[in-house]
């Protein structure tokens, strides 16, 4: 039995429980990163003056491990419909996996329902694009230019391919923010995006868009995580520079 | 229902995610799992229905690039009409894939490094400051140790420079890349997981 992973996966989750109702009531802390700023307030401009909101959520199916970042983006996906439900141009998903699309499309009727606006949900609005990673990136390309898009995020998995995705949002004047687990398509973005999030920012963004205490109790276990992390590789440095190890 | 289906996912994930650290979960994990590929099949002609009637409603509201919507309705109705006759592993239909995808896909791959060859030379006016610097001036570096330069390679830059790049810096930074995206997927599951998360709940 694999005690050291059922602990923390046990603690992880009792303190997203516990945390929130500890908290409630009093505002997160959260440290500014200028790339979620930048897109948070490009998506209040254009809910405004009714330009329209593009969320990509990558193309890797939920049942790999990549799929953890397309979870992410669901969770983005929620506030935005929420806040964007009464925009003349309501926000448009893609994804490029099909299980994905369909809870692009459940995501975003429940983020319309919640705020009472349910009649407003269109279904076309969360869509497939594409069945590989370039097919569904040469698929997004054009909505760019042809739906009156000024914001887009990729928040997901993305490789190279992301690249092209920028030089169309460049092309079209879009704001683009990417943000993926590929190393390789960070670095993309980092060279072309207009704002890029490097490794798990890309799991702060739902809590940068909402009010709630849950996804800052999200951050704040991943941020204790982290530490863990780095105690047992600087533990693991020190006893083997002993010889323990 | 819609507390049903919620009892049902948060049961469901945390069986799966048991059978990753208990045995006597693993059987029953597997059942789930394959449960969840046979869904993930049913999901992706869901997902060509949503495709078909995203492209139709183009074309029905006569939207901008609405005569590209109805080549890719054309060509996946003949795609699925000969995959049917043919079958899918027939000789034709690996041709008509190796014909159209594959150069298709190729060209895009090619189009990529031009996109990317403009963007890093955007990168300074977008972003003027040190880290883009280092990042620009690295990939510099690597570029000329692994290119053949006119007078042979710079010996110093290929057997020294790159290969303390690739292996320190680039697999360490790699790696504390991967560890922080790998407990933002722990996180992010386990809010899926206790239903603070809910992508399934809209319908």
């Amino acid at each position: 039995m694999d005690w050291l992973g059922l602990v923390l996966a046990g603690l992880s989750a009792v303190l997203l429980v516990v945390l929130p109702r500890i908290r409630r009531g009093s505002a997160a802390k959260l440290r500014t990163i200028p790339g979620l700023t930048r897109l948070y307030r490009a998506f209040g401009l254009s809910v405004e003056d009714g330009s329209r909101l593009l969320l990509a959520l990558g193309g890797p199916s939920l049942l790999t491990r990549n799929g953890g970042s397309a979870l992410a983006g669901l969770a983005l996906l929620r506030e935005v419909s929420q806040k964007a439900s009464v925009s003349d141009r309501p926000p448009v998903a893609v994804a490029g996996d099909s299980a994905l699309a369909l809870l692009a499309q459940d995501t975003l009727h429940a983020g319309y329902r919640e705020v009472g606006a349910a009649e407003y949900y269109q279904p076309v609005t969360g869509r497939l694009v594409g069945l590989t990673a370039f097919s569904s990136t040469a698929a997004t390309m054009p909505i760019l230019d042809d739906e009156q898009v000024s914001v887009a995020a990729l928040i997901g998995h993305f490789g190279v391919e992301a690249g092209l995705l920028s030089e169309a949002a460049e092309r079209s004047n879009v704001l683009l923010t990417g943000a993926t687990g590929d190393p390789a398509g960070q670095a993309v973005l980092y060279a072309t995006a207009s704002e890029a999030l490097i490794g798990e920012e890309l799991f702060a963004a739902p809590a940068y868009f909402s009010g709630r205490p849950i996804p800052a109790a999200g951050l704040a276990v991943q941020d204790a995580l982290r530490w863990l992390v780095i105690i047992g590789l600087l533990s693991a440095v020190v006893l083997r520079v002993l010889g323990i190890l | 229902m819609r507390v049903l289906a919620i009892v049902l996912a948060v049961l469901s994930g945390f069986v799966v995610l048991a059978g990753y650290f208990v045995p006597t979960f693993t059987e029953i994990q597997i059942v789930l799992l394959n449960w969840a590929i046979i869904l993930a099949g049913a999901a992706t002609i869901v997902g060509v229905f949503n495709l078909i009637l995203v492209h139709a409603d183009r074309i029905h509201k006569r939207e901008k690039g609405g005569t590209y919507s109805g080549i890719l309705l054309i060509a996946l109705f003949a795609a699925f009409l000969l995959g049917l006759v043919l079958g899918p592993g027939h000789a034709d239909m690996r041709r008509l894939v190796n014909a159209v995808v594959v150069p298709a896909e190729t060209s895009l791959m090619a189009l990529l490094a031009v996109s990317l060859i403009y963007g890093s030379v955007r990168l300074l006016a977008r972003r003027p400051d040190l880290m883009s610097v280092v990042f620009l001036a690295t990939a510099v570096l690597m570029l000329l140790a692994s290119a053949t330069l006119p007078f042979g390679q710079a010996s110093a830059l290929n057997d020294f420079i790159r290969p303390w790049i690739q292996h320190v810096l680039a697999l360490g930074g790699a790696r504390g890349l991967l560890i922080g995206v790998a407990l933002g997927t722990l996180v992010t599951g386990l809010r899926v997981l206790v239903g603070a998360d809910r992508p399934y709940e809209g319908a």
